[in-house]
């Protein structure tokens, strides 16, 4: 069965991006596979684990939880995203590294969507609040103390900045 | 997991979202927030050969309060109304509710009406709606009709607007009374999971601190969400002492009917069904008595 193909356009990390793509096309799926930013993670592709959150418009989203075609029009924002213009890491992926807060690292693109969003809108967070803030990322390496602890760092670091 | 293929049109208002339906009948499906929904298609547990895209919708995103409700447009996002202050002092519940309403992610993009049209009988809104009976506005080519929740919740996952029409808005009813208090609280595996039972409950108190008004449910226990408004209202002219709040425990347990799956037997939800009413109405109590 051949199938219809839709004409999105999606401004993903600041730039423009126009597609044809078929309407059941997630939108992970097509960041993964057409724009190549393999970033961000597939999980479990129901909504549980949080590994493909991405800002859709500056707030974190599940990205299997969306066709692309919903997104056209939008803004999205993937971990490529969060790295500083001359690709080095931001504070808060300096601080994951630092503070141990990834093994595997399959989490760690969803936690890092999530725990930014966080940051944006809550500079000074407390422990409960960072963890109800990735409270829909699961992690089975770390225990999630040391991404608590990430997040601590991060955001001792941006008030210092 | 990857959804069936399936025709997508993107609703420019309402009117188009009915035409649309009434076109198509049970091959179409509106999807709002998608967040039970797509998982549902990737599942293939529905498949959709049309789907209706109205988050674009920009007059199905509006939050007005009124003297006696509080309406929201269908397609209000949950962390919207989770943010509203203006909301939560007048319909408390709501936002007690939602604090136990998934992940950050997935209020980012559930919508209120999206979660009442899906009518999972252990979901956190549909419980609010039946315990506030809310009054649902359907819209479909031929006009507009509201339904309360009562009659909107028709089993587990269905409901019973037709498939020609659009859940446009709902009313919340404000209890406008000063002394009131209301309290949200549930049971699950991991915080924003689905509740295993979930209860809820509101007072309205005299300045004696009797009870004038009572309302009060439970979640996850039946084919729908349950109200008691028998119950309730023998709380009705009592101080809600501890007997009172017992006894009206106690009776909403045996009212329910839990079934038996891989999170909870029925046995253990019964249980819960006892425990939470009881927790619920004492919170409520506490919250109309200081409020």
């Amino acid at each position: 069965m051949s199938e219809t193909l839709h004409a999105i356009s999606v401004e993903v990390n600041g730039k423009p991006r126009s597609f044809q793509v078929p309407a059941r096309l997630s939108l992970v799926d097509w960041l993964r596979e057409e724009l190549r930013l393999t970033g961000t993670h597939v999980g479990c592709e129901h909504g549980v684990c949080g590994a493909c959150s991405v800002m859709l418009d500056g707030e974190p989203v599940r990205s299997c939880l969306m066709y692309a075609v919903q997104a056209s029009g939008h803004r999205v924002t993937t971990v490529e995203g969060l790295a500083k213009p001359d690709g080095s890491m931001s504070v808060l992926q300096d601080s994951f590294c630092e503070t141990h807060g990834l093994q595997c690292g399959y989490c760690t693109p969803g936690m890092l969507i999530a725990a930014q969003a966080l940051l944006d809108a809550n500079p000074d967070p407390t422990e409960g609040e960072i963890r109800d803030a990735i409270g829909g990322n699961l992690c089975r390496c770390t225990g999630y103390q040391q991404i608590v602890e990430a997040v601590q760092l991060a955001a001792r670091r941006l008030k210092q900045t | 997991m990857k959804s069936a293929p399936f025709e997508y049109v993107r609703a420019a208002s309402v009117g188009e979202a009915c035409e649309l339906l009434a076109r198509h009948g049970d091959a179409a499906k509106l999807i709002a927030g998608g967040q039970s929904l797509v998982p549902m298609m990737a599942m293939r547990l529905v498949r959709p050969a049309w789907l209706i895209d109205i988050n674009e919708i920009a007059a199905l995103r509006f939050v007005s309060l009124e003297k006696d409700a509080a309406r929201t447009g269908a397609c209000v996002r949950q962390c919207v109304v989770e943010r509203d202050q203006a909301l939560a002092a007048r319909v408390p519940l709501l936002s007690q509710a939602l604090a136990w309403v998934g992940h950050v992610q997935t209020r980012n993009r559930g919508t209120i009406g999206g979660s009442l049209a899906h009518a999972d009988p252990s979901a956190e809104l549909p419980l609010v709606a039946q315990v506030l009976g809310a009054r649902m506005v359907l819209r479909s080519g031929s006009g507009t009709r509201s339904l309360e929740a009562e009659k909107f919740f028709a089993g587990p996952m269905a409901t019973s607007a037709r498939a020609d029409e659009c859940l446009e808005e709902i009313h919340w009813p404000i209890w406008p009374e000063k002394r009131v208090g209301s309290a949200f609280t549930e049971i699950s595996v991991r915080h924003g999971d689905f509740a295993m039972v979930a209860a809820a409950a509101q007072f309205e108190l005299d300045a004696d601190g009797r009870c004038i008004r009572a309302a009060f449910g439970l979640g996850g226990v039946g084919g729908t969400p349950l109200a008691f408004p028998k119950i309730a209202a023998r709380l009705v002219g009592t101080k809600l002492d501890e007997a009172a709040v017992r006894d009206a425990a106690e009776a909403a347990t045996a009212a329910c009917e839990p079934g038996s799956d891989l999170h909870a037997s029925a046995q253990y939800r019964r249980h819960l069904a006892g425990v939470l009413a009881a927790r619920a109405l004492r919170e409520a109590r506490e919250r109309a008595r200081s409020p």
